[in-house]
Protein backbone atom coordinates (compact mmCIF):
# COMPACT_ATOMS: atom_id res chain seq x y z
CA UNK A 1 0.00 0.00 0.00
CA UNK A 2 2.65 1.96 0.89
CA UNK A 3 4.40 1.47 -2.20
CA UNK A 4 0.84 2.40 -4.28
CA UNK A 5 0.35 5.86 -3.43
CA UNK A 6 3.26 7.37 -4.55
CA UNK A 7 2.58 5.71 -7.98
CA UNK A 8 -1.03 6.67 -8.31
CA UNK A 9 0.45 10.17 -7.83
CA UNK A 10 2.85 9.66 -10.47
CA UNK A 11 0.30 8.36 -12.54
CA UNK A 12 -1.98 11.64 -12.33
CA UNK A 13 0.98 14.12 -12.61
CA UNK A 14 1.44 12.07 -16.06
CA UNK A 15 -2.24 12.53 -17.03
CA UNK A 16 -1.58 16.09 -16.01
CA UNK A 17 1.07 16.96 -18.07
CA UNK A 18 -0.48 15.15 -21.20
CA UNK A 19 -3.68 17.30 -20.82
CA UNK A 20 -1.72 20.45 -20.73
CA UNK A 21 -0.08 19.62 -23.58
CA UNK A 22 -2.64 20.27 -26.53
CA UNK A 23 -3.42 23.68 -24.56
CA UNK A 24 0.11 25.02 -24.53
CA UNK A 25 1.19 23.97 -28.02
CA UNK A 26 -1.34 26.56 -29.71
CA UNK A 27 -0.79 29.21 -27.19
CA UNK A 28 3.08 28.81 -28.15
CA UNK A 29 2.40 28.85 -31.71
CA UNK A 30 0.16 31.89 -31.83
CA UNK A 31 3.23 33.51 -29.80
CA UNK A 32 5.91 33.15 -32.45
CA UNK A 33 3.33 33.90 -35.04
CA UNK A 34 2.39 37.46 -33.70
CA UNK A 35 5.61 38.33 -31.95
CA UNK A 36 6.84 40.52 -34.76
CA UNK A 37 3.92 42.26 -34.61
CA UNK A 38 3.90 43.33 -31.31
CA UNK A 39 6.38 46.41 -31.67
CA UNK A 40 4.60 48.19 -35.02
CA UNK A 41 1.25 47.50 -32.86
CA UNK A 42 2.82 49.41 -29.55
CA UNK A 43 4.86 52.08 -31.48
CA UNK A 44 1.09 52.86 -33.16
CA UNK A 45 -0.41 52.95 -29.98
CA UNK A 46 1.99 55.40 -29.08
CA UNK A 47 2.05 57.78 -31.74
CA UNK A 48 -2.07 57.81 -31.71
CA UNK A 49 -1.54 58.58 -27.83
CA UNK A 50 0.92 61.21 -28.93
CA UNK A 51 -1.04 62.72 -31.68
CA UNK A 52 -4.42 63.09 -29.34
CA UNK A 53 -2.86 64.61 -26.62
CA UNK A 54 -1.35 67.11 -29.15
CA UNK A 55 2.42 65.84 -28.60
CA UNK A 56 2.91 65.83 -32.52
CA UNK A 57 0.95 68.05 -34.69
CA UNK A 58 -1.38 67.29 -36.98
CA UNK A 59 0.44 69.33 -40.17
CA UNK A 60 3.65 66.97 -39.23
CA UNK A 61 2.51 63.75 -38.47
CA UNK A 62 -1.07 63.62 -38.27
CA UNK A 63 -2.61 60.33 -35.85
CA UNK A 64 -2.60 56.25 -37.40
CA UNK A 65 -6.66 57.44 -36.95
CA UNK A 66 -6.75 60.27 -39.35
CA UNK A 67 -4.55 57.99 -42.16
CA UNK A 68 -6.87 55.10 -41.84
CA UNK A 69 -9.43 57.40 -42.58
CA UNK A 70 -7.70 58.43 -45.59
CA UNK A 71 -6.50 54.97 -46.31
CA UNK A 72 -10.77 54.31 -46.48
CA UNK A 73 -11.72 57.73 -48.26
CA UNK A 74 -8.95 56.22 -50.95
CA UNK A 75 -9.84 52.80 -51.07
CA UNK A 76 -13.38 53.74 -51.27
CA UNK A 77 -12.75 55.70 -54.49
CA UNK A 78 -10.44 53.27 -56.19
CA UNK A 79 -7.65 55.62 -56.14
CA UNK A 80 -5.79 53.28 -53.88
CA UNK A 81 -5.93 50.22 -55.51
CA UNK A 82 -5.71 51.60 -58.82
CA UNK A 83 -2.08 52.98 -57.53
CA UNK A 84 -1.09 49.92 -55.79
CA UNK A 85 -1.83 47.33 -58.99
CA UNK A 86 -0.12 49.78 -61.18
CA UNK A 87 2.57 49.77 -59.00
CA UNK A 88 2.61 46.30 -58.24
CA UNK A 89 2.51 45.18 -61.81
CA UNK A 90 5.48 47.42 -62.69
CA UNK A 91 7.18 46.08 -60.09
CA UNK A 92 6.61 42.31 -61.17
CA UNK A 93 7.39 43.27 -64.81
CA UNK A 94 11.00 44.57 -64.11
CA UNK A 95 11.46 41.39 -61.81
CA UNK A 96 10.63 38.89 -63.89
CA UNK A 97 12.61 40.68 -66.97
CA UNK A 98 15.72 41.45 -64.74
CA UNK A 99 15.78 38.30 -62.94
CA UNK A 100 15.17 36.22 -66.06
CA UNK A 101 18.19 37.53 -67.94
CA UNK A 102 20.36 38.00 -64.27
CA UNK A 103 19.33 34.16 -63.89
CA UNK A 104 20.34 33.22 -67.71
CA UNK A 105 23.97 35.22 -67.33
CA UNK A 106 24.25 33.70 -63.70
CA UNK A 107 23.82 30.05 -65.53
CA UNK A 108 25.83 30.45 -68.20
CA UNK A 109 28.60 32.46 -66.72
CA UNK A 110 28.52 29.77 -63.93
CA UNK A 111 28.98 26.72 -66.47
CA UNK A 112 31.39 27.99 -69.48
CA UNK A 113 34.41 29.66 -68.47
CA UNK A 114 34.36 31.27 -71.50
CA UNK A 115 31.31 33.10 -71.48
CA UNK A 116 32.31 34.50 -68.00
CA UNK A 117 35.68 35.60 -69.53
CA UNK A 118 33.68 37.67 -72.38
CA UNK A 119 31.10 38.70 -70.17
CA UNK A 120 31.66 39.21 -66.51
CA UNK A 121 34.50 41.87 -66.51
CA UNK A 122 31.35 44.21 -68.39
CA UNK A 123 29.00 43.12 -66.16
CA UNK A 124 31.22 44.22 -63.15
CA UNK A 125 31.89 47.34 -64.36
CA UNK A 126 27.87 48.17 -65.29
CA UNK A 127 27.03 46.75 -61.69
CA UNK A 128 29.58 49.78 -60.31
CA UNK A 129 27.55 52.47 -61.41
CA UNK A 130 24.32 52.99 -59.40
CA UNK A 131 21.64 52.33 -61.23
CA UNK A 132 19.61 55.40 -60.15
CA UNK A 133 21.98 57.71 -61.32
CA UNK A 134 20.98 56.89 -64.78
CA UNK A 135 17.37 58.14 -64.28
CA UNK A 136 17.92 61.50 -66.22
CA UNK A 137 19.33 59.50 -69.25
CA UNK A 138 16.16 57.22 -68.86
CA UNK A 139 13.52 60.15 -68.66
CA UNK A 140 15.17 61.63 -71.81
CA UNK A 141 15.14 57.60 -73.54
CA UNK A 142 11.93 57.11 -72.72
CA UNK A 143 9.95 59.61 -71.39
CA UNK A 144 7.94 58.60 -67.83
CA UNK A 145 6.17 55.92 -69.70
CA UNK A 146 6.46 52.35 -68.62
CA UNK A 147 9.77 51.40 -70.00
CA UNK A 148 11.48 53.42 -67.81
CA UNK A 149 10.20 51.82 -65.02
CA UNK A 150 10.88 49.08 -66.49
CA UNK A 151 14.06 49.52 -67.43
CA UNK A 152 15.42 50.81 -64.04
CA UNK A 153 13.60 48.07 -61.69
CA UNK A 154 14.96 45.37 -64.18
CA UNK A 155 18.63 46.49 -64.11
CA UNK A 156 18.41 46.87 -60.44
CA UNK A 157 17.14 43.36 -59.71
CA UNK A 158 19.67 41.81 -62.48
CA UNK A 159 23.27 42.44 -60.23
CA UNK A 160 22.23 40.33 -57.27
CA UNK A 161 20.30 37.66 -58.81
CA UNK A 162 23.11 37.48 -61.47
CA UNK A 163 25.83 37.58 -58.86
CA UNK A 164 23.99 34.92 -56.43
CA UNK A 165 22.92 32.47 -59.12
CA UNK A 166 26.73 32.49 -60.57
CA UNK A 167 28.03 32.18 -56.78
CA UNK A 168 25.59 29.11 -56.41
CA UNK A 169 26.75 27.72 -59.68
CA UNK A 170 30.48 27.88 -59.19
CA UNK A 171 30.02 26.45 -55.46
CA UNK A 172 27.78 23.40 -56.35
CA UNK A 173 30.08 20.48 -54.56
CA UNK A 174 32.32 19.52 -57.48
CA UNK A 175 31.85 15.45 -55.49
CA UNK A 176 28.49 15.39 -56.44
CA UNK A 177 29.33 16.88 -60.33
CA UNK A 178 31.74 14.40 -60.48
CA UNK A 179 29.16 11.51 -59.14
CA UNK A 180 26.54 12.45 -61.49
CA UNK A 181 29.17 12.17 -64.49
CA UNK A 182 30.11 8.42 -63.04
CA UNK A 183 26.73 7.63 -62.82
CA UNK A 184 26.28 8.31 -66.46
CA UNK A 185 24.03 12.15 -66.22
CA UNK A 186 23.78 13.64 -70.03
CA UNK A 187 24.82 17.46 -69.07
CA UNK A 188 20.89 18.48 -69.18
CA UNK A 189 20.09 15.05 -66.65
CA UNK A 190 23.61 16.84 -64.36
CA UNK A 191 21.97 20.81 -64.80
CA UNK A 192 18.46 19.88 -63.98
CA UNK A 193 19.11 17.29 -61.14
CA UNK A 194 22.53 18.45 -59.66
CA UNK A 195 23.37 22.36 -60.62
CA UNK A 196 20.16 23.81 -60.48
CA UNK A 197 19.49 22.32 -57.09
CA UNK A 198 22.73 22.93 -55.15
CA UNK A 199 22.69 26.46 -56.61
CA UNK A 200 19.13 27.29 -55.97
CA UNK A 201 19.75 28.14 -52.25
CA UNK A 202 22.12 30.83 -53.39
CA UNK A 203 19.41 32.21 -55.91
CA UNK A 204 16.67 32.61 -52.89
CA UNK A 205 19.54 34.83 -51.35
CA UNK A 206 20.25 36.42 -54.86
CA UNK A 207 15.72 37.04 -55.11
CA UNK A 208 15.45 38.56 -51.52
CA UNK A 209 17.90 40.91 -52.09
CA UNK A 210 16.30 41.56 -55.72
CA UNK A 211 13.02 42.42 -53.69
CA UNK A 212 14.03 45.03 -51.58
CA UNK A 213 16.04 47.25 -54.60
CA UNK A 214 13.12 46.62 -56.59
CA UNK A 215 10.55 48.41 -54.53
CA UNK A 216 13.43 50.97 -54.10
CA UNK A 217 13.93 51.40 -57.34
CA UNK A 218 10.29 51.62 -58.37
CA UNK A 219 9.51 53.99 -55.87
CA UNK A 220 12.50 56.76 -56.76
CA UNK A 221 11.22 56.21 -60.33
CA UNK A 222 7.52 56.73 -59.32
CA UNK A 223 8.63 60.11 -57.30
CA UNK A 224 10.59 61.43 -59.70
CA UNK A 225 8.48 60.82 -63.23
CA UNK A 226 5.02 58.91 -62.87
CA UNK A 227 1.47 59.29 -63.88
CA UNK A 228 -0.12 56.94 -61.87
CA UNK A 229 1.58 54.26 -59.38
CA UNK A 230 2.08 54.71 -55.53
CA UNK A 231 4.86 57.30 -55.63
CA UNK A 232 2.65 59.26 -58.09
CA UNK A 233 -0.22 59.56 -55.63
CA UNK A 234 2.63 60.29 -52.83
CA UNK A 235 3.81 63.42 -54.75
CA UNK A 236 0.09 64.43 -55.64
CA UNK A 237 -0.48 64.53 -51.64
CA UNK A 238 2.46 66.76 -51.18
CA UNK A 239 1.07 69.01 -53.78
CA UNK A 240 -1.77 69.58 -52.15
CA UNK A 241 -0.23 69.23 -48.28
CA UNK A 242 -2.36 66.23 -47.85
CA UNK A 243 0.21 64.48 -44.92
CA UNK A 244 -1.83 61.81 -44.40
CA UNK A 245 -1.85 60.12 -48.05
CA UNK A 246 1.85 61.15 -47.82
CA UNK A 247 2.14 58.69 -44.89
CA UNK A 248 -0.07 56.09 -45.89
CA UNK A 249 1.59 56.08 -49.25
CA UNK A 250 4.91 54.99 -47.45
CA UNK A 251 2.91 52.47 -44.62
CA UNK A 252 1.92 50.62 -47.55
CA UNK A 253 5.05 50.79 -49.15
CA UNK A 254 6.53 48.96 -45.55
CA UNK A 255 3.63 46.13 -45.98
CA UNK A 256 4.01 45.09 -49.20
CA UNK A 257 7.46 45.30 -48.71
CA UNK A 258 6.88 42.49 -45.97
CA UNK A 259 4.18 40.89 -48.06
CA UNK A 260 7.42 40.36 -50.75
CA UNK A 261 9.29 39.03 -48.02
CA UNK A 262 7.06 36.18 -46.59
CA UNK A 263 5.96 34.89 -50.38
CA UNK A 264 9.75 34.21 -50.87
CA UNK A 265 9.84 33.00 -47.67
CA UNK A 266 7.07 30.69 -48.57
CA UNK A 267 9.15 29.67 -51.94
CA UNK A 268 12.00 28.85 -50.20
CA UNK A 269 10.22 26.59 -47.78
CA UNK A 270 8.57 24.81 -51.21
CA UNK A 271 11.64 24.73 -53.05
CA UNK A 272 14.35 24.01 -50.28
CA UNK A 273 12.69 21.33 -48.26
CA UNK A 274 15.37 18.89 -48.36
CA UNK A 275 17.90 21.70 -46.97
CA UNK A 276 17.99 20.90 -42.81
CA UNK A 277 17.47 24.23 -42.26
CA UNK A 278 13.81 24.87 -43.49
CA UNK A 279 13.02 21.34 -42.13
CA UNK A 280 10.42 21.44 -39.57
CA UNK A 281 12.11 18.87 -36.61
CA UNK A 282 9.65 15.47 -37.35
CA UNK A 283 8.77 13.74 -33.39
CA UNK B 1 20.35 -1.50 -36.88
CA UNK B 2 20.18 -5.23 -38.45
CA UNK B 3 20.73 -6.32 -42.04
CA UNK B 4 17.68 -7.81 -43.43
CA UNK B 5 17.74 -11.01 -45.26
CA UNK B 6 17.54 -11.01 -48.98
CA UNK B 7 14.49 -10.28 -50.15
CA UNK B 8 13.40 -12.80 -53.34
CA UNK B 9 11.73 -10.10 -54.83
CA UNK B 10 15.91 -8.65 -56.35
CA UNK B 11 16.50 -10.21 -59.08
CA UNK B 12 19.98 -10.27 -61.19
CA UNK B 13 19.62 -8.94 -64.77
CA UNK B 14 20.22 -11.81 -67.07
CA UNK B 15 23.94 -10.43 -68.21
CA UNK B 16 27.10 -12.75 -67.33
CA UNK B 17 28.31 -11.63 -63.84
CA UNK B 18 31.61 -10.29 -63.09
CA UNK B 19 34.00 -8.34 -65.43
CA UNK B 20 37.52 -10.06 -65.74
CA UNK B 21 40.02 -7.05 -66.61
CA UNK B 22 43.78 -6.43 -67.25
CA UNK B 23 46.02 -3.54 -67.36
CA UNK B 24 49.46 -3.68 -69.32
CA UNK B 25 51.91 -1.52 -68.18
CA UNK B 26 49.80 1.51 -67.25
CA UNK B 27 51.56 4.21 -66.20
CA UNK B 28 49.72 7.99 -65.14
CA UNK B 29 51.49 11.05 -64.10
CA UNK B 30 49.93 14.48 -63.43
CA UNK B 31 52.66 17.19 -65.04
CA UNK B 32 56.26 15.51 -63.96
CA UNK B 33 55.03 13.67 -60.84
CA UNK B 34 54.56 9.58 -62.25
CA UNK B 35 51.83 8.77 -59.57
CA UNK B 36 51.97 5.23 -61.18
CA UNK B 37 54.61 3.14 -63.47
CA UNK B 38 54.20 -0.10 -65.06
CA UNK B 39 51.30 -1.64 -63.32
CA UNK B 40 50.64 -5.31 -64.55
CA UNK B 41 47.63 -6.48 -63.41
CA UNK B 42 45.04 -9.25 -64.33
CA UNK B 43 41.82 -9.78 -62.69
CA UNK B 44 40.25 -12.81 -63.14
CA UNK B 45 35.74 -11.85 -63.72
CA UNK B 46 33.98 -11.94 -60.06
CA UNK B 47 37.01 -12.20 -57.69
CA UNK B 48 37.65 -9.47 -55.06
CA UNK B 49 41.08 -7.45 -55.40
CA UNK B 50 41.89 -5.13 -52.37
CA UNK B 51 44.36 -2.79 -52.96
CA UNK B 52 46.61 -1.53 -49.80
CA UNK B 53 49.38 1.23 -49.33
CA UNK B 54 49.85 3.88 -48.12
CA UNK B 55 48.46 7.31 -48.50
CA UNK B 56 49.79 9.06 -51.81
CA UNK B 57 50.95 5.71 -53.05
CA UNK B 58 48.61 5.84 -56.24
CA UNK B 59 46.49 3.36 -54.96
CA UNK B 60 43.35 5.86 -55.80
CA UNK B 61 44.51 6.76 -58.90
CA UNK B 62 44.38 3.58 -60.26
CA UNK B 63 40.93 2.83 -58.98
CA UNK B 64 39.97 5.88 -60.94
CA UNK B 65 42.03 4.57 -63.97
CA UNK B 66 39.90 1.23 -63.73
CA UNK B 67 36.59 2.95 -63.28
CA UNK B 68 36.94 5.09 -65.90
CA UNK B 69 37.00 8.29 -64.82
CA UNK B 70 40.72 9.17 -65.75
CA UNK B 71 42.75 7.54 -69.05
CA UNK B 72 45.68 6.22 -68.21
CA UNK B 73 49.08 8.25 -69.51
CA UNK B 74 50.93 4.86 -70.84
CA UNK B 75 49.96 1.38 -71.45
CA UNK B 76 46.12 0.19 -71.39
CA UNK B 77 43.47 -1.57 -69.84
CA UNK B 78 41.47 -4.09 -71.53
CA UNK B 79 38.03 -5.71 -70.65
CA UNK B 80 36.75 -8.78 -71.52
CA UNK B 81 33.15 -7.17 -72.10
CA UNK B 82 31.31 -3.64 -72.75
CA UNK B 83 33.07 -1.47 -69.63
CA UNK B 84 30.93 1.80 -70.34
CA UNK B 85 27.44 3.31 -68.76
CA UNK B 86 25.54 1.02 -65.83
CA UNK B 87 28.78 -2.14 -66.08
CA UNK B 88 30.82 -0.09 -63.84
CA UNK B 89 29.67 1.29 -60.82
CA UNK B 90 32.04 3.31 -58.02
CA UNK B 91 31.21 3.80 -54.86
CA UNK B 92 32.59 6.57 -53.20
CA UNK B 93 34.23 7.63 -49.54
CA UNK B 94 31.81 10.20 -49.33
CA UNK B 95 28.25 9.24 -50.03
CA UNK B 96 27.45 11.68 -52.03
CA UNK B 97 24.26 11.85 -51.91
CA UNK B 98 22.25 14.07 -53.27
CA UNK B 99 20.43 16.39 -50.71
CA UNK B 100 17.56 17.23 -52.57
CA UNK B 101 16.35 14.16 -53.40
CA UNK B 102 15.03 11.36 -51.46
CA UNK B 103 16.60 8.26 -50.60
CA UNK B 104 14.33 6.39 -52.99
CA UNK B 105 15.23 8.54 -55.79
CA UNK B 106 18.89 9.26 -54.96
CA UNK B 107 19.01 4.86 -55.39
CA UNK B 108 17.33 5.70 -58.99
CA UNK B 109 20.49 7.97 -60.00
CA UNK B 110 22.35 4.38 -60.41
CA UNK B 111 19.74 3.05 -62.74
CA UNK B 112 20.35 3.16 -66.24
CA UNK B 113 18.00 5.57 -67.61
CA UNK B 114 16.44 2.90 -70.33
CA UNK B 115 13.94 1.83 -66.95
CA UNK B 116 11.44 3.77 -66.66
CA UNK B 117 8.29 4.93 -64.95
CA UNK B 118 7.09 2.32 -62.09
CA UNK B 119 9.44 0.25 -62.80
CA UNK B 120 12.25 2.39 -61.67
CA UNK B 121 10.78 2.66 -58.12
CA UNK B 122 10.50 -1.15 -57.83
CA UNK B 123 13.51 -1.90 -59.08
CA UNK B 124 15.24 0.86 -56.47
CA UNK B 125 12.83 -0.30 -53.30
CA UNK B 126 13.76 -3.61 -54.18
CA UNK B 127 17.64 -3.01 -54.02
CA UNK B 128 16.58 -0.82 -51.05
CA UNK B 129 15.35 -3.19 -48.91
CA UNK B 130 18.56 -5.20 -50.01
CA UNK B 131 20.37 -3.17 -48.05
CA UNK B 132 17.75 -3.20 -44.79
CA UNK B 133 17.00 0.83 -45.62
CA UNK B 134 13.32 -0.53 -46.81
CA UNK B 135 11.33 1.47 -44.77
CA UNK B 136 14.11 4.98 -45.15
CA UNK B 137 12.76 4.94 -48.97
CA UNK B 138 11.34 8.90 -48.24
CA UNK B 139 13.36 10.21 -46.13
CA UNK B 140 15.82 13.10 -46.34
CA UNK B 141 19.28 12.08 -46.78
CA UNK B 142 19.91 14.68 -44.11
CA UNK B 143 18.51 12.53 -41.18
CA UNK B 144 20.37 9.27 -41.97
CA UNK B 145 23.38 8.62 -40.12
CA UNK B 146 26.59 8.00 -41.65
CA UNK B 147 26.59 4.35 -41.85
CA UNK B 148 23.17 4.06 -43.51
CA UNK B 149 23.93 7.43 -46.30
CA UNK B 150 26.98 4.75 -46.92
CA UNK B 151 24.51 1.72 -47.55
CA UNK B 152 22.13 4.02 -49.57
CA UNK B 153 25.15 4.73 -51.89
CA UNK B 154 25.95 0.98 -52.03
CA UNK B 155 22.35 0.42 -53.20
CA UNK B 156 23.10 3.38 -56.28
CA UNK B 157 26.03 1.38 -56.91
CA UNK B 158 24.41 -1.81 -57.00
CA UNK B 159 21.04 -0.78 -58.74
CA UNK B 160 22.02 -1.20 -62.38
CA UNK B 161 23.64 -4.61 -61.37
CA UNK B 162 27.29 -3.46 -62.38
CA UNK B 163 29.64 -6.28 -63.66
CA UNK B 164 32.67 -4.18 -61.97
CA UNK B 165 32.29 -2.40 -58.33
CA UNK B 166 34.93 -0.02 -57.38
CA UNK B 167 35.29 0.89 -54.20
CA UNK B 168 37.59 3.79 -52.83
CA UNK B 169 38.02 3.82 -49.10
CA UNK B 170 33.92 3.46 -48.60
CA UNK B 171 34.04 2.48 -45.00
CA UNK B 172 37.27 4.91 -44.07
CA UNK B 173 34.45 7.63 -42.51
CA UNK B 174 32.44 4.99 -40.60
CA UNK B 175 32.96 4.04 -36.70
CA UNK B 176 34.25 0.55 -35.92
CA UNK B 177 30.85 -1.10 -35.32
CA UNK B 178 29.03 0.39 -38.37
CA UNK B 179 32.40 -0.51 -40.43
CA UNK B 180 32.00 -4.44 -39.26
CA UNK B 181 28.40 -4.33 -40.28
CA UNK B 182 28.88 -2.59 -43.59
CA UNK B 183 31.64 -5.18 -44.46
CA UNK B 184 29.61 -8.15 -43.40
CA UNK B 185 27.24 -6.58 -46.15
CA UNK B 186 29.30 -5.98 -48.55
CA UNK B 187 30.47 -9.50 -48.64
CA UNK B 188 27.18 -10.92 -48.74
CA UNK B 189 25.87 -8.68 -51.76
CA UNK B 190 29.48 -9.63 -53.47
CA UNK B 191 28.53 -13.65 -53.20
CA UNK B 192 25.08 -13.33 -54.26
CA UNK B 193 25.37 -10.95 -57.40
CA UNK B 194 28.97 -12.19 -58.04
CA UNK B 195 30.51 -8.51 -59.85
CA UNK B 196 34.54 -8.31 -59.66
CA UNK B 197 34.76 -6.17 -56.77
CA UNK B 198 37.87 -3.58 -56.58
CA UNK B 199 37.99 -2.19 -53.29
CA UNK B 200 41.06 0.46 -52.36
CA UNK B 201 41.49 1.02 -48.47
CA UNK B 202 44.38 1.95 -46.07
CA UNK B 203 43.07 -0.82 -43.45
CA UNK B 204 45.16 -4.27 -44.22
CA UNK B 205 42.46 -5.97 -41.73
CA UNK B 206 39.28 -5.14 -43.86
CA UNK B 207 41.55 -6.05 -46.98
CA UNK B 208 42.14 -9.31 -45.06
CA UNK B 209 38.60 -9.68 -43.92
CA UNK B 210 37.12 -9.53 -47.84
CA UNK B 211 39.26 -10.10 -50.61
CA UNK B 212 40.21 -12.87 -52.52
CA UNK B 213 43.89 -11.28 -53.24
CA UNK B 214 45.58 -8.28 -52.16
CA UNK B 215 47.47 -5.76 -53.97
CA UNK B 216 49.91 -3.70 -52.18
CA UNK B 217 51.09 -0.39 -53.64
CA UNK B 218 54.09 1.28 -52.99
CA UNK B 219 55.23 4.46 -54.39
CA UNK B 220 53.72 3.96 -57.78
CA UNK B 221 54.46 -0.03 -58.36
CA UNK B 222 52.77 -3.18 -57.44
CA UNK B 223 55.29 -4.17 -54.22
CA UNK B 224 53.29 -7.14 -53.06
CA UNK B 225 50.43 -9.10 -54.90
CA UNK B 226 49.03 -12.06 -52.76
CA UNK B 227 46.34 -14.64 -53.33
CA UNK B 228 44.37 -14.90 -49.97
CA UNK B 229 42.64 -18.44 -49.62
CA UNK B 230 40.93 -18.67 -46.25
CA UNK B 231 37.34 -19.60 -46.04
CA UNK B 232 34.23 -17.51 -45.77
CA UNK B 233 32.80 -15.83 -43.51
CA UNK B 234 36.17 -15.02 -41.78
CA UNK B 235 36.76 -14.67 -38.19
CA UNK B 236 38.03 -12.00 -37.34
CA UNK B 237 41.20 -11.94 -35.06
CA UNK B 238 42.10 -15.46 -35.70
CA UNK B 239 45.94 -16.26 -35.67
CA UNK B 240 46.06 -16.57 -39.78
CA UNK B 241 44.47 -13.53 -40.28
CA UNK B 242 47.01 -11.59 -38.01
CA UNK B 243 49.61 -13.34 -39.47
CA UNK B 244 48.72 -12.60 -43.22
CA UNK B 245 48.62 -8.91 -41.49
CA UNK B 246 51.92 -8.92 -40.18
CA UNK B 247 53.43 -9.86 -43.44
CA UNK B 248 51.72 -6.95 -45.08
CA UNK B 249 52.36 -4.31 -42.69
CA UNK B 250 56.29 -5.32 -42.70
CA UNK B 251 56.72 -5.30 -46.10
CA UNK B 252 54.69 -2.01 -46.32
CA UNK B 253 57.03 -0.45 -43.96
CA UNK B 254 59.99 -2.14 -45.07
CA UNK B 255 60.69 0.37 -47.88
Amino acid sequence: MALAEPHAESDAGVVETRKARPLALPVAAVEARLAGWVLPVLLLALWEYLSRIGVIAPNVLPAPSAIAQAGWVALKSGELLRNMGVSTLRALAGLVVGGVIGLAFGIANGLSGLSRRYTDTTLQMIRNVPHLALIPLVILWFGIDEEAKLFLVALGVFFPIYINTLHGVLTVDPQLVEMGRAYGMSPLTLFRRVILPGALPSIFVGLRFALGIMWLTLIVAETIAADAGLGYMAMQAREFLLVDVVVLAILIYALLGKLADVLTRWLERLCLQWHPAFQTPRE
Amino acid sequence: MTIAPAPSSFKLPDTPRGLGLRLERVGRSFGTKRVLEQIDLAIPAGQFVAVVGKSGCGKSTLLRLIAGLDRPSAGRLLFDGPQEGAATRIMFQEPRLLPWERVLANVEVGLPASVKGEERHDRARAILAEVGLADRAGEWPAVLSGGQKQRVALARALASGPRLLAFDEPLGALDALTRIEMQTLLERLWREQGFTALLVTHDVAEALALADRIVLIDRGRIALDLDIDLPRPRRRGSAELAALEGRILDTLFSS
